[in-house]
């Protein structure tokens, strides 16, 4: 299958691979739909669009690190189930999460959270946060 | 004859959720079948990891798995969404993908292998498999007349399609039907698929605030008595963010949500004190009473010990 070459920088393409290789390899049949970005419920608090952060890696843009898309993405899988292409964008936020997470840039840091809020949080959000979103 | 089947409960089942897995146990003992806690269990991990070279995730979903075979048992059964889901997903990979399990058994070596031959149920799909709708309704004692119950979702239940537990994810019934069996009357919302806004309660509450409102004021405005969830965080979002969503807009009524667990049980006949009430943040007392469903002895009959 031949692709359209959206970019040639070395270091554009191995931003762009390192998603792919995370996430799985169709992120590059978006056709930009916006079916996630509509679905998503917290798309009106997103730096970027679900569907402008597919765009950028294809470009592989690696200013998507700096948004805060995937860190408020909450794996609800409403665009994955939705997505016409079947791209798990879910899985593409998550590969963005952990490309951030393994550079030790973490979300949330336990030592700022207060003791009310460490007694008042059941286990389950605390553990599945610390997951998320701390390195 | 009781039956007997393997049972996760989860980290929160023990603390925050405690009567999600009280009502449980006492709800299945109703239909014979006899939850047997795991005698060693692990944290399921919350959440199926994503990463697609990342199989740490995996181990503690497995471990639990190893262990539900060591106890003799080939079913597993969960009250908690996301224990469910996660457990779910991470069996289904076992099962379909040969290289990722052959490296986890490698990694775990002083454990037996395991291929994936565990089957993982929720509570709810395990209830209506094996005792069916109208089995439960058949066991109702104390009809919830009258009483309107917003259903709510949230994700793990139903998304991906691999793990749903409703044959249409995108307008599930399941849990509308069990409230029509227990003989109040479902309501539903545009709302009951949509995430509660999970772990983001931890740094961005609100984010999840913004969402409670949303989805209680929408349930608010058909009328709903209670919401009714499977899971502790959804759970926890919806009651205790109740709070700050009424900072966003004074407007707001209270609206209770309890477990699907609990509510069975309240119809089931189960001593309303035992169900664990008084420390939801919206007491939902107020509104059963309101509908004359607690403490009336003609309904609810007085349990004989033998």
């Amino acid at each position: 299958m031949s692709m359209v070459k959206l970019t040639k920088t070395e270091k554009r393409i191995a931003f762009r691979q390192k998603v792919l290789d995370l996430a799985g390899a169709n992120i590059m049949r978006c056709y930009q739909c916006g079916e996630c970005s509509g679905g998503c419920p917290e798309s009106a608090v997103m730096d970027l669009l679900p569907n402008q952060v597919i765009h950028k890696i294809q470009l592989g843009d690696e200013s998507v690190l700096d948004t805060n898309t995937f860190w408020i993405c909450s794996s609800c899988l409403i665009c994955s189930a939705r997505c016409p292409k079947g791209i798990d964008i879910a899985k593409v936020m998550e590969s963005l999460r952990e490309i951030s997470l393994r550079a030790k840039k973490s979300y949330v840091t336990l030592e700022a959270l207060t003791k009310e809020e460490l007694e008042e949080l059941p286990q389950i959000a605390l553990i599945s946060s610390f997951k998320k979103q701390t390195s | 004859m009781t039956e007997k089947i393997a049972y996760y409960p989860g980290c929160t089942a023990k603390s925050y959720a405690k009567y999600m897995d009280l009502t449980a146990r006492e709800v299945m003992k109703k239909f014979d079948i006899e939850l047997v806690e795991l005698t060693r269990w692990t944290c399921c991990g919350t959440f199926f990891g994503l990463a697609e070279d990342n199989l740490t995730s995996q181990l503690a979903p497995m471990r639990n798995m190893i262990r539900t075979r060591e106890d003799g048992f080939t079913d597993l059964t969960t009250t908690c969404s996301m224990c469910y889901n996660t457990l779910k997903r991470a069996n289904i990979l076992i099962q379909n993908d040969e290289e990722k399990a052959s490296r986890l058994n490698a990694f775990m070596y002083e454990e037996e292998d395991y291929e994936g031959d565990v089957r993982v149920w929720h509570l709810l799909e395990l209830l209506l498999e094996k005792v069916d709708i109208a089995g439960i309704a058949k066991k109702i004692v104390n009809p919830l007349k009258g009483l309107k119950v917003a259903p709510y979702y949230g994700c793990t239940l139903l998304r991906p399609k691999e793990v749903t537990i409703d044959k249409n994810p995108e307008k599930p019934t399941i849990l509308s039907d069990l409230i029509f069996a227990l003989g109040a009357e479902a309501v539903e919302t545009p709302y009951m698929t949509e995430c509660c806004g999970s772990y983001l309660t931890v740094k961005d509450k609100h984010l999840v605030a913004d969402r409670t409102n949303r989805i209680i004021g929408s349930a608010a405005r058909r009328e709903a008595d209670l919401l009714v969830v499977s899971c502790p965080l959804c759970q926890f979002n919806l009651d205790r963010r109740q709070k700050e969503a009424r900072e966003l807009n004074s407007a707001l009524p209270e609206i209770p949500v309890v477990y699907f667990t609990q509510l069975m049980a309240l119809a089931l006949g189960v001593d309303v004190k035992e169900l664990g009430f008084h420390e939801h943040y919206v007491d939902p007392t107020p509104v059963l009473r309101k509908r004359k469903l607690l403490g009336t002895p003609m309904k609810v009959p007085v349990k004989v010990k033998k």
